[in-house]
């Protein structure tokens, strides 16, 4: 029972720390251009370009 | 500058196919001072730039093109378009939060079925209330918001059981773990919510792909024109802003923005997508032009008699509207489904608890049964049947170069036993191409290429286009010059070569240019509107699938007889959009279901009238905004693999109903007998949502 105490707050956070990334990756617009993500890995980037 | 006088606008870009375009264009772009940020958006095949307050439509167009991309700004209607994204981002949220709560739910599940008993079971079962109710709270708002506006309107849907039974469920559930029970089916309520969940976002995903596409296509309405000020200096205005008694100065290439009179210059304007009439109409001063129409020889100076709303595609507007009407009465499967349905698992859960009280298992086992009667029967697989098996279709057709609006198009599309084709744009490629080119002598071949590639005139770009599909190299030339509405001159090997209107000579309504060196004339070159390449193929491929076709064109007799008797099929001819608005309700009088394949404006009440109707990408934008489905390129047999496809998913669909009916026959007299414990639903439901997807994956190789 006392493992319990400590494991599901830690495997309920774990769930909870996914959703809120999620959630972060989806309002920053991770989500809008995904073709566009997987073309980019081959877009060399220029000195001092912003990220 | 201050960081306020930026200015952000979105551009379509059809071209972007690559890494490298990716790169060039937000590399490229940033070197204009006037631009601040560009940022591509490939999926969308869009471009983000904030640019300085004051820089010209045409100077921005002029950055793209000097990349090498075509760019066409995107209206600023995007009010409408961005509410339908954050419907679909609000699904995806909901679904991610009824994911994350199944599977945390689960977790405690599991424990549960696999003996947990006494204090643990109960702690277990309060935990997955914890995250079960808020979890039906938030992601279960589109069901009870749709449910209710049902109920008001003294309706009901395939919401109000699922709502009903969530509800119930719930409440029962948390009566049990609150009495120390045995069952709480908190899982099934969240699971039956991430999968029901899981079919609205994948449906209005395949909306919102089809409306990204749409819109990167909408462009063949000027967006804006120079206009001439007061002073004499043109500036730029938007199409939106334009007022009548501006001057408008429009070049050779150009499409018009409003409707108005010619007050300088004389040129020809192509009606096709006006009228469907194929030979252009020359204009001079004191005519009357029309928003939409192509200027095709010289520059016009057109002074604004009516803009936006006011143009004469107003008219037609109007008669879209009526005619859209009656295709909003359309009742999509799904809905037709759940008609038999919500009564049918209202009427069952009542029986159930009827039948146990009567039986006289108390009211609380009595409920529970009741609540695992509806929450069996509620429809994980039928609320994925259609959306899983639609989107797989439109996504293959996608990669075929055709876009499909919506689910309801592929449902009234696998319907359609007779269609009408407008000639002009539709079984025609809609643009002139240059006649009997390789019988050109090489030499006058590599000359023609050095002077068309140095003019944006519609006629240049279309030998150009011709003349590089038969691999020739451009002769060298020098001082080329210019003059609109007249021709190129260039100097070449120390002879003046010229490409311009013919001198002599006539040529009915044919349009022809003509090469001469040294003032005389070395060839002319003819233009025609040619059929598509498999025009004859697709319609014997139509009619193989038990549609008749035939011909609704707007433009005369002697023009649509040829194309007609090519094709084997029969025409009407000169017809106004009227016309053929009212050809089609009579089909329909007659019960047929009709599919309109057109591209012009004159379509447009047609194309809405249709019991479905396609587009190609050359459409004009009420054409395009009208169709169903649009296809892209040159080939007019998408028109077929929609309709096969169509078809195979709606056969795909059927199954997947009969699947899900079959199983509520296992399924229900278990739940009936109250064998069905949250451990037994878990598996019901999860497993026939899967054979559902799994069958509707197949359509993946319809295609290929």
């Amino acid at each position: 029972m006392n493992g319990l105490i400590i494991l599901i707050p830690i495997a309920l956070g774990l769930g909870l720390l996914g959703l809120a990334a999620f959630f972060w990756s989806l309002r920053k617009g991770q989500f809008d251009d995904l073709d566009g993500a997987a073309w980019r890995i081959f877009v060399e980037e220029e000195e001092g370009r912003r990220p | 500058m201050s960081v306020a006088a930026l200015i952000e606008r979105d551009f379509a870009v059809p071209d972007i196919r690559c890494a490298g375009c990716i790169a060039k264009l937000e590399q490229g772009l940033i070197r204009d001072k006037r631009i601040a940020a560009a940022r591509v958006n490939f999926t969308e095949k869009r471009v983000h730039l904030s640019y300085i307050a004051d820089t010209d439509m045409p100077d921005l167009i002029g950055a793209f093109s000097n990349l090498g991309f075509e760019a066409h700004p995107i209206g600023d209607g995007p009010g409408e378009a961005d509410a339908e994204a954050e419907t679909s981002r609000e699904l995806l949220r909901a679904v991610a939060v009824s994911g994350f709560a199944m599977m945390n739910i689960m977790l405690l599940s599991v424990s549960v079925w696999s003996g947990a008993a006494g204090a643990t079971r109960d702690l277990f079962h309060w935990l997955s209330a914890a995250i079960a109710l808020p979890t039906v709270a938030y992601a279960g708002r589109p069901f009870f918001r749709s449910a209710w506006r049902a109920l008001r309107h003294g309706g009901t849907n395939m919401d109000v059981p699922i709502s009903i039974g969530v509800a119930l469920v719930c409440a029962i559930s948390l009566y049990e773990t609150a009495t120390s029970g045995p069952h709480a089916y908190f899982d099934g309520a969240a699971m039956l919510l991430f999968f029901l969940l899981c079919g609205r976002w994948l449906d209005s995903v395949m909306r919102d792909r089809a409306r990204g596409g749409v819109t990167a296509l909408l462009r063949n309405m000027g967006t804006g024109a120079m206009v001439v000020g007061d002073d004499g200096r043109t500036r730029w205005v938007d199409a939106t802003a334009l007022e009548p008694a501006m001057t408008m100065l429009v070049a050779a290439g150009e499409r018009l923005a409003a409707d108005g009179i010619v007050v300088g210059g004389e040129s020809r304007i192509d009606l096709s997508l006006l009228t469907g009439e194929s030979a252009p109409q020359r204009v001079h001063a004191d005519d009357r032009v029309h928003a939409g129409t192509l200027n095709l020889d010289a520059p016009v100076r057109v002074r604004v008699t009516a803009a936006g709303a006011d143009t004469t595609i107003a008219d037609i507007a109007r008669l879209m509207g009526e005619a859209a009407q009656a295709k909003s009465r359309y009742v999509r499967i799904a809905d037709r489904a759940a008609r038999l349905y919500a009564p049918a698992v209202h009427g069952l859960a009542l029986m159930a608890f009827a039948g146990w009280m009567v039986a006289g298992a108390g009211w609380h086992q009595s409920l529970l049964i009741a609540a695992a009667v509806l929450i069996i029967t509620c429809p994980c697989a039928l609320g994925l049947a259609v959306p899983a098996a639609q989107i797989v279709a439109a996504g293959e057709l996608m990669r075929a170069g055709v876009l499909v609006k919506d689910g309801s198009a592929l449902e009234r599309l696998a319907e359609v036993d007779r269609a009408f084709v407008d000639k002009t744009g539709t079984l025609t490629l809609g643009r002139p191409d240059a006649v009997g080119l390789d019988r050109l002598d090489i030499g006058v071949r590599s000359l023609l290429l050095a002077l068309s590639q140095a003019s944006r005139h519609p006629l240049s770009e279309s030998l150009t286009r011709g003349l590089q599909a038969c691999d020739v190299r451009p002769a060298e030339v020098t001082s080329l010059r210019e003059t609109p509405g007249f021709g190129i001159k260039a100097l070449w090997a120390g002879r003046l070569v010229e490409l311009g209107r013919p001198q002599g000579g006539d040529f009915g309504d044919m349009i022809a240019t003509e090469l001469s060196v040294d003032g005389r004339p070395v060839a002319t070159i003819r233009f025609a509107d040619r059929l598509r390449p498999d025009a004859a193929e697709t319609i014997r491929a139509l009619e193989s699938e038990g549609i008749e076709v035939m011909i609704l064109s707007g433009d005369r007799a002697e023009a649509v007889m040829p194309v007609a008797r090519q094709l084997g099929l029969t025409a009407q001819t000169g017809m106004s959009p009227q016309d053929k608005l009212e050809a089609i309700e009579r089909q329909a009088a007659l019960g047929r279901k009709v599919l309109m394949i057109g591209d012009g404006l004159n379509d447009g009440p047609a194309l809405a009238a249709g019991h479905a109707s396609m587009a190609p990408g050359s459409a004009s934008d009420v054409g395009k905004n009208a169709a169903d489905c649009i296809f892209l390129g040159d080939r007019i047999m998408p028109v077929v693999q929609v309709v096969r496809m169509a078809r195979r998913t709606q056969a795909i669909v059927r199954q997947n109903f009969a699947a899900a009916v079959g199983y509520n026959m296992v399924a229900v007299p278990l739940a009936f007998l109250g064998f069905v414990t949250p451990l037994v639903a878990a598996i019901a439901m999860s497993g026939s949502s899967l054979i559902v997807v799994g069958n509707a994956l197949r359509l993946k190789r319809t295609i290929r």
